[in-house]
This record gives structure tokens, C-alpha cells and sequence, in this order.
């Protein structure tokens, strides 16, 4: 009797194989970096309550030329994710509307980039002049 | 019936989301780059000083956590099913570690922030 050998289809490596899949690997891979800068506050925040000498060598560590790169490449990272959090936002925010009409698509990513942009501004002044 | 816990665990994702998509790129700059290099920012912008008296401020210790637990749940509920993607399957083990292990942090973080002092 013939055996039945049904064929099933490789799943090795799935999304290398399409633009859009790689697209969406480098967009989770964005929160490992995420975790580790957290993670990374999380210790200032431990230095921070040990006293001055502990918190001001944390400080040291991060100005040591590997931990400005990984931030360097952490920037790329989140700001990846802010795009495409802002991008996929029409999917998933509730139904808004001006009056009867739909609020576009486009108009609720631009809103959530500007956000950014806005938040990363005031951030930076709070921290350069407050 | 049992009752999911995935709505809860995916707000905090979405929480996470939003919150790192405002302020994530400009904090790792700020405090990653800019602060360590003085570029564009005073010597002591991030410096002991400043950072105890922002840590002990309410608007300091809500963002503080804010940002650490709510950055470690979304990157625990992005790592855990980006796992199962590539065929690494967690079950309950791995929920364990990603999910308990932001809650935990988030425990730490807010232990912290009530001993620092107001």
C-alpha cells in the first residue's frame, strides 16, 4: 500500500522570505532594546538610591564608547518602532470621527509622529534648561 | 469559564507602545548620547543633583515607572510572541520569565522610588 506522505511546507526561515515579514522581525527586534534600556534606567535608578560615588559611576559606564554605541543603534531602534507604532495606529485606535466623516488613516499616523517629534522636543528643552 | 488574561497583558503592551513610541527615542538620546557626550547639554544635566531631586519630585517618580515598567511589559509581550514566530514556544515558562519578569522589575522600580525620599 502506498504510503501517504502529505507534503508540509517548510516554515524554516518564514520570514526571510518576504519583504514585508523582515519589515516586521526588525520591528519586534525592537523591543529587546527596549527591555535592555529599561533595564538599564532601572539599574541608574538602583546607583541613584545607593549615594553619589555609585550613581556618578554608573554614569561613567554609560559614556564609555560601547555603551554610546549601543545607544546609538537602540536610537535606530526605537525610533523604527515609533514609525511603525504610528503607522499601525489607524488599526487599532477606536472609530474617530469629525462630525460624520472618518478621520483618514494617514491623518491618525501623522498625528501620533508629531506627537513624537513634539514630545522629543520637550523633553530635551525640559532637560537642557529646567 | 475562564477568563483571559490577554486583555490585560495587551494593554499593557499597548501602554508600553505608546509611551516608548513618545519618549523612547528622545530619552536614549538624552540620557544615551547627548548627556554622556555634553553634547548640546550641560556637564551636570544628568548629574547626581538633578537626578535625586527629579527622583524624589511626584512628576519624577510617575515617569520614572512609567517608563521602566511600562517599556519592560510591552517588550515582554513583543519578545514572547516574537518567540513563538520563530518557533520557540514558551508556554507558561516563558510567560513566566517576560511577563514576571517586567512585573518584577516594575515592583523593584516602585520600591525604589517610595524609599528615595520626597
Amino acid at each position: 500500500m502506498a504510503q501517504v506522505r502529505p507534503y508540509v511546507r517548510p516554515m524554516k526561515g518564514w520570514w526571510r522570505r518576504n519583504p514585508y515579514f523582515v519589515r516586521y522581525m526588525i520591528r519586534e527586534v525592537s523591543s529587546v532594546f527596549v527591555a535592555i534600556y529599561a533595564l538599564t534606567l532601572l539599574v541608574g535608578l538602583v546607583r541613584l538610591t545607593q549615594g553619589e560615588a555609585q550613581y556618578e559611576a554608573w554614569r561613567a559606564a554609560l559614556a564609555n564608547p560601547l555603551s554610546i554605541l549601543f545607544h546609538g543603534v537602540a536610537f535606530l531602534f526605537l525610533s523604527y518602532h515609533a514609525y511603525t507604532w504610528w503607522l499601525v495606529a489607524p488599526k487599532t485606535a477606536p472609530d474617530l470621527r469629525i462630525g460624520k466623516k472618518p478621520v483618514p488613516d494617514r491623518a491618525i499616523s501623522a498625528g501620533g509622529w508629531a506627537a513624537t517629534l513634539g514630545a522629543t522636543i520637550v523633553v530635551f528643552c525640559l532637560v537642557r534648561w529646567m | 469559564m475562564k477568563r483571559s488574561h490577554e486583555p490585560i497583558l495587551w494593554a499593557l503592551f499597548g501602554a508600553g507602545g505608546v509611551v516608548s513610541a513618545l519618549l523612547g527615542p528622545v530619552l536614549i538620546l538624552v540620557t544615551g548620547i547627548l548627556g554622556p557626550l555634553a553634547i548640546g547639554l550641560p556637564p551636570d544635566a544628568l548629574g547626581y543633583p538633578r537626578a535625586l531631586a527629579f527622583a524624589q519630585s511626584l512628576p519624577g517618580k510617575v515617569l520614572l515607572l512609567a517608563v521602566i515598567s511600562l517599556f519592560l511589559f510591552h517588550a515582554a509581550h513583543r519578545i514572547f510572541h516574537a518567540l513563538h514566530d520563530v518557533g520557540v514556544h514558551g508556554g507558561p515558562a516563558g510567560m513566566v520569565i517576560t511577563y514576571g519578569g517586567a512585573l518584577a522589575a516594575s515592583f523593584i522600580a516602585a520600591g525604589l522610588l517610595l524609599t528615595i525620599g520626597i
